[in-house]
Protein backbone atom coordinates (compact mmCIF):
# COMPACT_ATOMS: atom_id res chain seq x y z
CA UNK A 1 0.00 0.00 0.00
CA UNK A 2 2.90 2.51 0.93
CA UNK A 3 4.30 1.15 -2.12
CA UNK A 4 1.80 2.41 -4.38
CA UNK A 5 0.89 5.58 -3.11
CA UNK A 6 4.67 6.37 -3.09
CA UNK A 7 4.64 5.37 -6.64
CA UNK A 8 1.31 7.58 -7.60
CA UNK A 9 2.83 10.55 -6.11
CA UNK A 10 6.14 9.94 -7.75
CA UNK A 11 4.35 9.58 -11.27
CA UNK A 12 2.06 12.78 -10.81
CA UNK A 13 5.14 14.55 -9.50
CA UNK A 14 6.28 13.78 -12.93
CA UNK A 15 3.68 15.04 -14.92
CA UNK A 16 3.43 18.23 -12.69
CA UNK A 17 6.65 18.98 -13.77
CA UNK A 18 6.66 17.64 -17.57
CA UNK A 19 6.57 20.98 -19.29
CA UNK A 20 9.60 22.12 -17.04
CA UNK A 21 11.81 19.03 -16.93
CA UNK A 22 13.59 17.05 -20.20
CA UNK A 23 13.96 13.40 -18.90
CA UNK A 24 17.72 13.36 -18.31
CA UNK A 25 17.93 9.73 -20.68
CA UNK A 26 16.42 12.04 -23.37
CA UNK A 27 18.72 15.46 -22.54
CA UNK A 28 21.54 13.22 -22.49
CA UNK A 29 20.92 12.16 -26.22
CA UNK A 30 20.42 15.54 -27.32
CA UNK A 31 23.32 17.07 -25.69
CA UNK A 32 25.62 14.25 -26.98
CA UNK A 33 24.13 14.46 -30.31
CA UNK A 34 25.29 18.31 -29.94
CA UNK A 35 28.53 17.57 -28.63
CA UNK A 36 29.50 14.78 -31.62
CA UNK A 37 28.15 17.28 -34.39
CA UNK A 38 30.83 20.21 -32.99
CA UNK A 39 33.43 17.14 -32.66
CA UNK A 40 32.83 16.76 -36.44
CA UNK A 41 32.43 20.48 -37.64
CA UNK A 42 35.82 20.79 -35.68
CA UNK A 43 37.32 18.03 -37.90
CA UNK A 44 36.62 19.72 -40.93
CA UNK A 45 37.59 23.10 -39.87
CA UNK A 46 40.73 21.90 -38.06
CA UNK A 47 41.58 19.16 -40.59
CA UNK A 48 42.34 21.12 -44.01
CA UNK A 49 44.35 23.96 -42.19
CA UNK A 50 48.26 23.72 -41.82
CA UNK A 51 50.36 21.88 -39.77
CA UNK A 52 49.39 18.71 -41.66
CA UNK A 53 50.41 15.41 -39.91
CA UNK A 54 51.31 13.74 -42.73
CA UNK A 55 53.70 11.17 -41.42
CA UNK A 56 51.61 10.43 -38.47
CA UNK A 57 48.67 9.84 -40.85
CA UNK A 58 50.93 7.40 -43.08
CA UNK A 59 51.56 5.28 -39.86
CA UNK A 60 47.97 5.25 -38.81
CA UNK A 61 46.83 4.01 -42.39
CA UNK A 62 49.76 1.07 -41.65
CA UNK A 63 48.91 0.21 -38.77
CA UNK A 64 44.87 0.13 -39.27
CA UNK A 65 45.00 -1.96 -43.02
CA UNK A 66 47.92 -4.49 -41.38
CA UNK A 67 45.66 -4.35 -38.05
CA UNK A 68 42.62 -5.82 -40.24
CA UNK A 69 43.91 -7.25 -42.89
CA UNK A 70 44.04 -11.36 -41.85
CA UNK A 71 40.64 -10.52 -40.69
CA UNK A 72 38.69 -8.98 -43.50
CA UNK A 73 40.38 -11.43 -45.04
CA UNK A 74 39.65 -14.77 -43.49
CA UNK A 75 35.98 -13.96 -42.57
CA UNK A 76 35.57 -12.79 -46.79
CA UNK A 77 36.76 -16.14 -48.04
CA UNK A 78 34.43 -17.43 -45.63
CA UNK A 79 31.53 -15.44 -46.39
CA UNK A 80 31.31 -16.13 -50.16
CA UNK A 81 32.17 -19.93 -49.39
CA UNK A 82 29.07 -19.89 -47.48
CA UNK A 83 27.27 -17.83 -49.72
CA UNK A 84 27.79 -20.02 -52.02
CA UNK A 85 26.97 -23.14 -50.72
CA UNK A 86 23.50 -22.04 -49.47
CA UNK A 87 22.55 -20.15 -52.27
CA UNK A 88 22.46 -23.33 -54.84
CA UNK A 89 20.18 -25.53 -53.84
CA UNK A 90 17.23 -22.91 -53.82
CA UNK A 91 18.60 -21.68 -56.98
CA UNK A 92 18.94 -25.40 -58.55
CA UNK A 93 14.87 -25.47 -57.82
CA UNK A 94 13.99 -22.69 -60.09
CA UNK A 95 16.67 -24.09 -62.88
CA UNK A 96 18.61 -21.04 -62.88
CA UNK A 97 22.33 -21.94 -61.37
CA UNK A 98 24.01 -20.71 -64.22
CA UNK A 99 22.99 -17.72 -62.46
CA UNK A 100 24.58 -18.53 -58.99
CA UNK A 101 28.15 -16.73 -59.84
CA UNK A 102 26.35 -13.72 -60.47
CA UNK A 103 23.69 -13.61 -58.07
CA UNK A 104 26.60 -13.99 -55.54
CA UNK A 105 28.65 -11.47 -56.92
CA UNK A 106 25.76 -9.12 -56.88
CA UNK A 107 24.90 -9.30 -53.05
CA UNK A 108 28.85 -9.43 -52.01
CA UNK A 109 29.80 -5.85 -53.84
CA UNK A 110 26.68 -4.11 -53.60
CA UNK A 111 25.70 -5.31 -50.01
CA UNK A 112 27.39 -7.97 -48.11
CA UNK A 113 31.12 -7.30 -48.09
CA UNK A 114 31.11 -3.89 -47.21
CA UNK A 115 28.80 -3.92 -44.04
CA UNK A 116 30.54 -7.08 -42.64
CA UNK A 117 33.86 -5.64 -43.45
CA UNK A 118 32.75 -2.47 -41.62
CA UNK A 119 30.95 -4.43 -39.01
CA UNK A 120 34.43 -6.22 -38.25
CA UNK A 121 36.58 -3.00 -38.85
CA UNK A 122 34.43 -1.44 -35.80
CA UNK A 123 34.81 -4.05 -33.56
CA UNK A 124 38.63 -4.16 -33.92
CA UNK A 125 39.85 -0.96 -35.04
CA UNK A 126 37.11 1.39 -33.87
CA UNK A 127 37.18 -0.25 -30.19
CA UNK A 128 40.81 -0.11 -30.05
CA UNK A 129 40.86 4.08 -31.11
CA UNK A 130 38.49 4.12 -28.66
CA UNK A 131 40.33 2.83 -25.98
CA UNK A 132 43.64 4.06 -26.89
CA UNK A 133 42.52 7.26 -26.92
CA UNK A 134 40.43 6.96 -24.01
CA UNK A 135 43.96 6.03 -21.75
CA UNK A 136 45.91 8.86 -23.48
CA UNK A 137 43.03 11.10 -21.83
CA UNK A 138 43.06 10.19 -18.66
CA UNK A 139 46.43 9.41 -17.77
CA UNK A 140 46.93 12.83 -19.60
CA UNK A 141 49.00 11.61 -22.50
CA UNK A 142 46.89 14.40 -24.39
CA UNK A 143 47.33 17.22 -22.57
CA UNK A 144 50.94 16.22 -22.47
CA UNK A 145 51.05 16.40 -26.18
CA UNK A 146 49.19 20.16 -26.36
CA UNK A 147 51.73 21.29 -23.79
CA UNK A 148 54.24 19.64 -26.17
CA UNK A 149 53.71 22.34 -29.27
CA UNK A 150 51.31 19.57 -30.74
CA UNK A 151 47.69 20.14 -31.60
CA UNK A 152 46.29 16.90 -30.59
CA UNK A 153 42.86 16.98 -32.59
CA UNK A 154 45.01 17.36 -35.50
CA UNK A 155 47.64 14.35 -34.71
CA UNK A 156 45.19 12.07 -32.82
CA UNK A 157 42.03 12.80 -34.42
CA UNK A 158 42.06 13.83 -37.92
CA UNK A 159 44.70 11.44 -38.60
CA UNK A 160 42.89 8.52 -37.23
CA UNK A 161 39.66 9.43 -38.99
CA UNK A 162 41.12 10.13 -42.15
CA UNK A 163 42.74 7.44 -42.49
CA UNK A 164 40.10 5.00 -41.14
CA UNK A 165 38.01 6.78 -44.11
CA UNK A 166 40.86 5.78 -46.61
CA UNK A 167 41.52 2.43 -45.03
CA UNK A 168 38.09 0.77 -45.14
CA UNK A 169 37.17 1.33 -48.77
CA UNK A 170 40.44 -0.19 -49.63
CA UNK A 171 39.56 -3.13 -47.28
CA UNK A 172 36.21 -3.42 -48.64
CA UNK A 173 38.00 -4.15 -52.31
CA UNK A 174 40.34 -6.48 -51.03
CA UNK A 175 37.25 -8.62 -49.00
CA UNK A 176 35.09 -8.61 -52.02
CA UNK A 177 37.84 -9.84 -54.23
CA UNK A 178 38.40 -12.26 -51.55
CA UNK A 179 34.77 -13.47 -51.41
CA UNK A 180 34.54 -13.75 -55.04
CA UNK A 181 37.49 -16.06 -54.80
CA UNK A 182 35.63 -18.08 -51.76
CA UNK A 183 32.85 -18.62 -54.49
CA UNK A 184 34.51 -19.73 -56.69
CA UNK A 185 35.45 -22.18 -54.77
CA UNK A 186 32.32 -22.58 -52.74
CA UNK A 187 30.67 -23.44 -56.72
CA UNK A 188 33.58 -26.13 -57.22
CA UNK A 189 32.71 -28.16 -54.33
CA UNK A 190 29.40 -29.65 -56.04
CA UNK A 191 29.41 -28.16 -59.49
CA UNK A 192 32.32 -27.59 -61.65
CA UNK A 193 33.28 -24.23 -63.02
CA UNK A 194 36.36 -23.17 -64.90
CA UNK A 195 38.04 -19.88 -63.16
CA UNK A 196 37.24 -17.79 -66.49
CA UNK A 197 33.64 -18.59 -66.30
CA UNK A 198 32.57 -17.99 -63.18
CA UNK A 199 34.33 -14.55 -64.00
CA UNK A 200 32.54 -14.39 -67.37
CA UNK A 201 29.30 -14.86 -65.57
CA UNK A 202 29.79 -12.49 -62.93
CA UNK A 203 31.11 -9.57 -64.86
CA UNK A 204 28.44 -10.21 -68.07
CA UNK A 205 25.63 -9.05 -65.79
CA UNK A 206 27.64 -6.96 -63.17
CA UNK A 207 29.25 -3.70 -64.76
CA UNK A 208 32.18 -2.80 -63.06
CA UNK A 209 30.55 0.78 -61.84
CA UNK A 210 28.65 -1.32 -59.45
CA UNK A 211 31.85 -1.30 -57.13
CA UNK A 212 31.35 2.56 -56.92
CA UNK A 213 28.53 3.23 -55.04
CA UNK A 214 30.10 0.54 -52.71
CA UNK A 215 32.91 2.38 -52.45
CA UNK A 216 31.38 5.47 -51.12
CA UNK A 217 29.63 4.27 -48.40
CA UNK A 218 32.41 2.39 -47.14
CA UNK A 219 34.13 5.49 -47.22
CA UNK A 220 30.74 7.19 -44.71
CA UNK A 221 30.78 3.78 -43.05
CA UNK A 222 34.97 4.34 -42.23
CA UNK A 223 34.37 7.89 -41.25
CA UNK A 224 31.42 6.92 -38.64
CA UNK A 225 33.79 4.28 -37.69
CA UNK A 226 36.95 6.81 -37.11
CA UNK A 227 34.86 9.79 -35.94
CA UNK A 228 33.01 7.81 -33.17
CA UNK A 229 36.08 6.20 -32.34
CA UNK A 230 38.02 9.02 -31.28
CA UNK A 231 35.06 11.35 -29.77
CA UNK A 232 34.47 8.45 -27.03
CA UNK A 233 37.82 8.19 -26.48
CA UNK A 234 38.45 12.15 -26.40
CA UNK A 235 35.74 12.76 -24.06
CA UNK A 236 36.44 9.84 -22.15
CA UNK A 237 35.52 10.50 -18.42
CA UNK A 238 38.13 9.98 -15.78
CA UNK A 239 39.36 6.02 -14.63
CA UNK A 240 39.81 2.88 -16.16
CA UNK A 241 36.43 1.91 -16.55
CA UNK A 242 35.81 4.96 -18.57
CA UNK A 243 38.25 3.68 -20.96
CA UNK A 244 36.26 0.43 -21.41
CA UNK A 245 33.35 1.99 -21.41
CA UNK A 246 34.96 4.45 -24.40
CA UNK A 247 35.78 1.09 -26.29
CA UNK A 248 32.08 -0.66 -26.09
CA UNK A 249 30.43 2.69 -26.47
CA UNK A 250 32.39 3.39 -29.89
CA UNK A 251 31.72 -0.70 -30.89
CA UNK A 252 27.63 0.18 -30.36
CA UNK A 253 27.49 3.22 -31.92
CA UNK A 254 29.04 2.89 -34.81
CA UNK A 255 28.10 -0.69 -35.66
CA UNK A 256 24.06 1.45 -35.35
CA UNK A 257 25.82 3.83 -37.68
CA UNK A 258 26.77 1.69 -40.41
CA UNK A 259 22.99 0.51 -40.60
CA UNK A 260 21.79 3.88 -40.53
CA UNK A 261 24.31 5.03 -43.12
CA UNK A 262 23.93 1.67 -45.57
CA UNK A 263 19.60 2.56 -45.34
CA UNK A 264 20.22 5.77 -46.99
CA UNK A 265 22.93 4.96 -49.25
CA UNK A 266 20.33 2.60 -50.24
CA UNK A 267 18.07 5.55 -50.74
CA UNK A 268 20.66 7.59 -52.96
CA UNK A 269 21.53 5.08 -55.40
CA UNK A 270 18.31 3.88 -55.81
CA UNK A 271 17.28 7.46 -57.00
CA UNK A 272 20.55 7.77 -58.89
CA UNK A 273 19.55 4.13 -60.49
CA UNK A 274 22.69 2.88 -59.69
CA UNK A 275 20.75 -0.67 -58.26
CA UNK A 276 20.45 -2.49 -61.32
CA UNK B 1 73.58 11.05 -11.39
CA UNK B 2 75.25 14.43 -11.96
CA UNK B 3 77.34 15.39 -9.04
CA UNK B 4 75.20 18.00 -6.77
CA UNK B 5 76.43 17.35 -3.38
CA UNK B 6 78.59 20.45 -3.73
CA UNK B 7 75.21 22.99 -4.36
CA UNK B 8 74.22 24.06 -1.21
CA UNK B 9 71.87 26.27 -0.03
CA UNK B 10 73.79 28.53 2.01
CA UNK B 11 73.82 31.53 -0.76
CA UNK B 12 70.33 31.15 -2.68
CA UNK B 13 70.89 32.59 -6.38
CA UNK B 14 69.92 36.03 -5.65
CA UNK B 15 66.19 36.76 -7.84
CA UNK B 16 65.93 39.49 -10.26
CA UNK B 17 63.22 41.77 -10.46
CA UNK B 18 61.97 40.79 -13.66
CA UNK B 19 58.76 38.74 -13.34
CA UNK B 20 58.50 36.04 -15.34
CA UNK B 21 54.78 34.81 -14.33
CA UNK B 22 52.49 37.09 -12.63
CA UNK B 23 48.88 35.52 -12.07
CA UNK B 24 46.06 38.35 -10.56
CA UNK B 25 42.66 37.16 -9.66
CA UNK B 26 42.35 34.04 -11.31
CA UNK B 27 39.09 32.62 -10.82
CA UNK B 28 38.44 29.16 -11.75
CA UNK B 29 35.69 27.07 -10.73
CA UNK B 30 33.96 23.21 -12.00
CA UNK B 31 30.12 23.60 -12.06
CA UNK B 32 29.64 24.33 -8.52
CA UNK B 33 33.04 23.40 -7.35
CA UNK B 34 34.64 26.96 -6.70
CA UNK B 35 38.60 25.87 -7.02
CA UNK B 36 40.66 28.96 -7.23
CA UNK B 37 38.87 32.38 -6.11
CA UNK B 38 41.11 35.04 -6.94
CA UNK B 39 44.73 33.60 -6.75
CA UNK B 40 47.57 35.97 -6.61
CA UNK B 41 51.03 34.96 -7.38
CA UNK B 42 54.35 36.69 -8.99
CA UNK B 43 57.43 34.33 -9.92
CA UNK B 44 60.83 36.23 -10.90
CA UNK B 45 63.30 34.90 -12.88
CA UNK B 46 66.13 32.49 -10.99
CA UNK B 47 63.41 32.16 -8.21
CA UNK B 48 61.83 29.07 -7.14
CA UNK B 49 58.20 28.86 -5.63
CA UNK B 50 56.71 25.78 -3.86
CA UNK B 51 52.90 25.46 -3.55
CA UNK B 52 51.47 23.94 -0.48
CA UNK B 53 48.31 23.02 -0.23
CA UNK B 54 45.78 20.34 0.69
CA UNK B 55 44.54 17.23 -1.59
CA UNK B 56 42.21 18.68 -3.92
CA UNK B 57 42.63 22.47 -3.60
CA UNK B 58 43.56 23.54 -6.38
CA UNK B 59 47.06 22.96 -7.02
CA UNK B 60 47.15 21.13 -10.33
CA UNK B 61 44.40 23.31 -11.14
CA UNK B 62 46.93 26.49 -10.99
CA UNK B 63 49.24 25.31 -12.83
CA UNK B 64 47.30 23.75 -15.65
CA UNK B 65 45.99 27.42 -16.39
CA UNK B 66 49.52 28.84 -16.38
CA UNK B 67 50.21 26.42 -19.26
CA UNK B 68 46.91 27.44 -20.87
CA UNK B 69 45.44 23.55 -20.40
CA UNK B 70 42.67 25.28 -18.50
CA UNK B 71 41.13 28.75 -19.37
CA UNK B 72 40.52 30.55 -15.64
CA UNK B 73 36.77 32.30 -15.73
CA UNK B 74 38.62 35.43 -14.67
CA UNK B 75 41.54 37.09 -14.22
CA UNK B 76 44.71 37.29 -15.86
CA UNK B 77 48.15 35.37 -16.19
CA UNK B 78 51.07 36.67 -17.94
CA UNK B 79 53.91 34.38 -18.71
CA UNK B 80 56.92 36.32 -20.63
CA UNK B 81 54.56 38.97 -20.40
CA UNK B 82 52.13 38.00 -22.57
CA UNK B 83 48.79 36.91 -21.44
CA UNK B 84 48.14 33.43 -21.70
CA UNK B 85 44.38 33.32 -22.05
CA UNK B 86 44.49 36.04 -25.03
CA UNK B 87 47.19 33.99 -27.09
CA UNK B 88 45.73 32.08 -30.39
CA UNK B 89 47.16 28.90 -30.51
CA UNK B 90 50.63 29.26 -32.07
CA UNK B 91 51.29 32.15 -29.83
CA UNK B 92 50.60 29.56 -26.97
CA UNK B 93 52.81 27.07 -28.27
CA UNK B 94 55.56 29.78 -29.05
CA UNK B 95 55.43 30.18 -24.81
CA UNK B 96 54.89 26.35 -24.24
CA UNK B 97 58.12 25.85 -25.90
CA UNK B 98 59.66 27.93 -22.85
CA UNK B 99 58.04 26.44 -20.44
CA UNK B 100 58.30 22.71 -19.03
CA UNK B 101 55.82 21.32 -17.45
CA UNK B 102 55.72 17.78 -15.66
CA UNK B 103 52.78 15.97 -15.14
CA UNK B 104 51.50 15.07 -11.57
CA UNK B 105 50.36 11.73 -13.21
CA UNK B 106 53.97 11.61 -15.86
CA UNK B 107 52.00 11.57 -18.56
CA UNK B 108 54.60 9.25 -20.91
CA UNK B 109 53.31 7.87 -24.22
CA UNK B 110 52.91 4.37 -23.84
CA UNK B 111 53.17 3.83 -27.59
CA UNK B 112 56.70 5.31 -27.83
CA UNK B 113 60.31 4.37 -26.50
CA UNK B 114 61.98 6.62 -23.47
CA UNK B 115 64.08 7.60 -26.56
CA UNK B 116 60.68 8.61 -28.66
CA UNK B 117 59.09 10.32 -25.51
CA UNK B 118 62.04 12.71 -25.31
CA UNK B 119 61.85 13.19 -28.75
CA UNK B 120 58.51 14.51 -29.29
CA UNK B 121 58.89 17.54 -27.48
CA UNK B 122 62.28 18.64 -29.89
CA UNK B 123 60.71 17.04 -33.10
CA UNK B 124 56.85 19.02 -32.40
CA UNK B 125 58.92 22.49 -31.41
CA UNK B 126 60.17 22.65 -34.68
CA UNK B 127 63.54 22.67 -33.87
CA UNK B 128 66.06 21.32 -36.45
CA UNK B 129 68.24 19.15 -34.98
CA UNK B 130 70.29 16.40 -36.82
CA UNK B 131 70.14 12.45 -35.43
CA UNK B 132 73.23 12.80 -33.41
CA UNK B 133 72.44 16.44 -31.79
CA UNK B 134 69.32 14.71 -30.84
CA UNK B 135 70.86 11.75 -29.49
CA UNK B 136 73.12 13.91 -27.53
CA UNK B 137 70.41 15.37 -25.91
CA UNK B 138 68.75 12.59 -25.41
CA UNK B 139 71.15 10.77 -23.63
CA UNK B 140 72.28 14.00 -22.12
CA UNK B 141 68.80 14.37 -20.34
CA UNK B 142 68.27 10.26 -19.43
CA UNK B 143 72.45 10.97 -17.52
CA UNK B 144 70.75 13.97 -15.31
CA UNK B 145 68.55 11.78 -14.34
CA UNK B 146 70.07 8.73 -14.05
CA UNK B 147 68.52 6.29 -16.24
CA UNK B 148 70.31 6.39 -19.78
CA UNK B 149 70.13 2.41 -19.87
CA UNK B 150 66.62 2.80 -20.38
CA UNK B 151 66.93 4.77 -23.77
CA UNK B 152 65.23 2.10 -25.43
CA UNK B 153 62.72 0.48 -23.58
CA UNK B 154 59.24 1.01 -23.30
CA UNK B 155 57.16 3.46 -20.39
CA UNK B 156 55.21 0.43 -18.99
CA UNK B 157 58.60 -1.89 -18.49
CA UNK B 158 59.64 1.14 -15.88
CA UNK B 159 59.27 1.19 -12.28
CA UNK B 160 56.82 4.25 -11.01
CA UNK B 161 59.98 5.96 -9.84
CA UNK B 162 61.72 5.05 -12.90
CA UNK B 163 58.80 6.82 -15.09
CA UNK B 164 58.69 9.80 -13.00
CA UNK B 165 62.60 10.40 -13.57
CA UNK B 166 61.74 9.91 -17.75
CA UNK B 167 59.25 12.49 -17.17
CA UNK B 168 61.35 14.73 -15.80
CA UNK B 169 63.60 14.03 -17.99
CA UNK B 170 61.38 15.16 -20.81
CA UNK B 171 60.63 17.57 -19.24
CA UNK B 172 64.06 19.47 -18.95
CA UNK B 173 65.05 18.66 -22.49
CA UNK B 174 64.86 21.26 -24.04
CA UNK B 175 66.08 23.95 -20.78
CA UNK B 176 62.76 25.77 -20.14
CA UNK B 177 63.19 29.21 -18.81
CA UNK B 178 60.56 28.42 -16.31
CA UNK B 179 59.39 24.84 -15.18
CA UNK B 180 56.39 24.24 -13.45
CA UNK B 181 56.76 21.25 -11.39
CA UNK B 182 53.50 18.63 -10.12
CA UNK B 183 54.76 16.66 -7.83
CA UNK B 184 58.30 16.08 -8.47
CA UNK B 185 59.82 13.69 -5.59
CA UNK B 186 56.01 12.13 -4.78
CA UNK B 187 56.31 8.14 -4.87
CA UNK B 188 60.52 8.20 -5.03
CA UNK B 189 62.66 6.87 -2.18
CA UNK B 190 64.30 9.61 -0.13
CA UNK B 191 67.51 9.14 -2.20
CA UNK B 192 66.30 9.32 -4.97
CA UNK B 193 63.93 12.12 -3.58
CA UNK B 194 66.83 14.36 -2.33
CA UNK B 195 69.09 13.82 -6.29
CA UNK B 196 66.02 14.98 -7.87
CA UNK B 197 65.69 17.81 -5.56
CA UNK B 198 69.48 18.81 -5.48
CA UNK B 199 68.97 18.73 -9.55
CA UNK B 200 66.68 21.31 -9.44
CA UNK B 201 68.39 23.28 -7.91
CA UNK B 202 71.15 22.91 -9.87
CA UNK B 203 69.28 23.65 -12.98
CA UNK B 204 68.02 27.24 -11.19
CA UNK B 205 72.24 27.67 -10.51
CA UNK B 206 73.03 26.72 -13.71
CA UNK B 207 70.06 28.40 -16.05
CA UNK B 208 68.82 30.60 -14.07
CA UNK B 209 65.78 28.69 -14.41
CA UNK B 210 62.59 29.96 -12.23
CA UNK B 211 60.22 27.08 -11.00
CA UNK B 212 56.85 26.57 -9.74
CA UNK B 213 56.93 23.60 -7.24
CA UNK B 214 53.77 21.53 -6.49
CA UNK B 215 55.05 19.21 -3.90
CA UNK B 216 53.87 17.69 -0.36
CA UNK B 217 57.01 16.34 0.72
CA UNK B 218 58.99 18.64 3.25
CA UNK B 219 62.06 17.33 2.54
CA UNK B 220 62.06 18.63 -1.01
CA UNK B 221 60.51 21.90 -0.06
CA UNK B 222 62.79 23.09 2.21
CA UNK B 223 65.92 22.33 -0.14
CA UNK B 224 64.50 23.64 -3.01
CA UNK B 225 62.15 26.65 -2.30
CA UNK B 226 63.66 30.01 -2.00
CA UNK B 227 59.25 30.80 -1.37
CA UNK B 228 56.67 29.01 -0.12
CA UNK B 229 53.06 29.99 -1.37
CA UNK B 230 50.21 28.64 0.87
CA UNK B 231 46.85 27.84 -1.44
CA UNK B 232 43.57 27.67 0.65
CA UNK B 233 40.04 28.22 -0.04
CA UNK B 234 41.64 29.30 -3.84
CA UNK B 235 43.50 32.05 -2.52
CA UNK B 236 47.72 32.61 -1.75
CA UNK B 237 47.22 32.54 1.93
CA UNK B 238 50.29 33.14 2.66
CA UNK B 239 53.73 33.88 0.80
CA UNK B 240 57.20 33.41 2.53
CA UNK B 241 60.55 31.58 3.16
CA UNK B 242 60.46 28.30 4.49
CA UNK B 243 62.12 29.11 7.87
CA UNK B 244 59.62 32.18 7.43
CA UNK B 245 56.39 30.30 7.62
CA UNK B 246 57.99 27.73 9.75
CA UNK B 247 58.06 30.12 12.44
CA UNK B 248 54.64 31.18 11.92
CA UNK B 249 51.64 31.08 14.66
CA UNK B 250 48.78 30.34 11.80
CA UNK B 251 47.65 27.11 12.91
CA UNK B 252 46.30 26.59 9.18
CA UNK B 253 50.36 27.15 8.37
CA UNK B 254 51.23 25.00 11.40
CA UNK B 255 49.69 21.62 9.94
CA UNK B 256 52.10 22.11 7.01
CA UNK B 257 55.05 21.64 8.86
CA UNK B 258 53.99 19.11 11.64
N1 LIG C 1 38.90 18.64 -15.29
C1 LIG C 1 38.24 18.79 -14.14
N2 LIG C 1 36.90 18.76 -14.13
C2 LIG C 1 36.21 18.92 -12.99
N3 LIG C 1 36.77 19.13 -11.79
C3 LIG C 1 38.10 19.17 -11.74
C4 LIG C 1 38.92 19.00 -12.90
N4 LIG C 1 40.21 19.08 -12.54
C5 LIG C 1 40.21 19.30 -11.21
N5 LIG C 1 38.95 19.36 -10.72
C6 LIG C 1 38.58 19.62 -9.32
O1 LIG C 1 39.35 20.69 -8.88
C7 LIG C 1 39.76 20.47 -7.55
C8 LIG C 1 41.26 20.65 -7.43
O2 LIG C 1 41.93 19.65 -8.15
P1 LIG C 1 43.50 19.59 -8.28
O3 LIG C 1 43.82 18.45 -9.15
O4 LIG C 1 44.01 20.91 -8.66
O5 LIG C 1 43.93 19.27 -6.79
P2 LIG C 1 45.43 19.26 -6.21
O6 LIG C 1 45.54 20.41 -5.31
O7 LIG C 1 46.38 19.14 -7.33
O8 LIG C 1 45.38 17.93 -5.35
P3 LIG C 1 46.49 16.77 -5.24
O9 LIG C 1 47.48 17.24 -4.25
O10 LIG C 1 45.70 15.62 -4.72
O11 LIG C 1 47.04 16.53 -6.59
C9 LIG C 1 39.29 19.10 -7.15
O12 LIG C 1 38.16 19.26 -6.34
C10 LIG C 1 38.89 18.44 -8.44
O13 LIG C 1 37.77 17.65 -8.24
MG1 LIG D 1 47.54 17.71 -8.12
Amino acid sequence: MMAFSAGTAYKADIYRNMPLTIPPKMKFFFEETGHIARFTGKFFTEGFKPRYEFQEFLRQCFLIGNKSLSLVGLTAFILGLVLTIQLRPPLLRYGVEFELPYIVADSVIREIGPVITALIFAGKIGSGIGAELGSMKVTEQIDAMEVSGTNPFKYLVVTRVLATSLMLPLLVIMSCSISLLGAYIGYNIKGQISFELFFGQIFQWLPFSAIIPSLIKTLFFGFAVGMVGCYRGYHSTKGTEGVGRAANATVVISSFLIFLIDLVAVQITDLLGFTS
Amino acid sequence: MTDTTTISRESPPVASQETVIRISGVKKSFGHNVVLDGFNLDLHKGENIVVLGKSGSGKSVLIKCIIGLLRPDDGEIQVFGQNVTELNHDELDQVRARVGFLFQSNALYDSMTVRENLEFPMRRHWIKLSQQEANEMVMEALDNVGLAHTVDMMPIELSGGMRKRIALARTLILKPEIILYDEPTTGLDPITGKEISDLMVELQAKYQTSSLIISHDMKCVERTADKIAVLIEGKCHALDSFDGLKASADPVIKQFFE
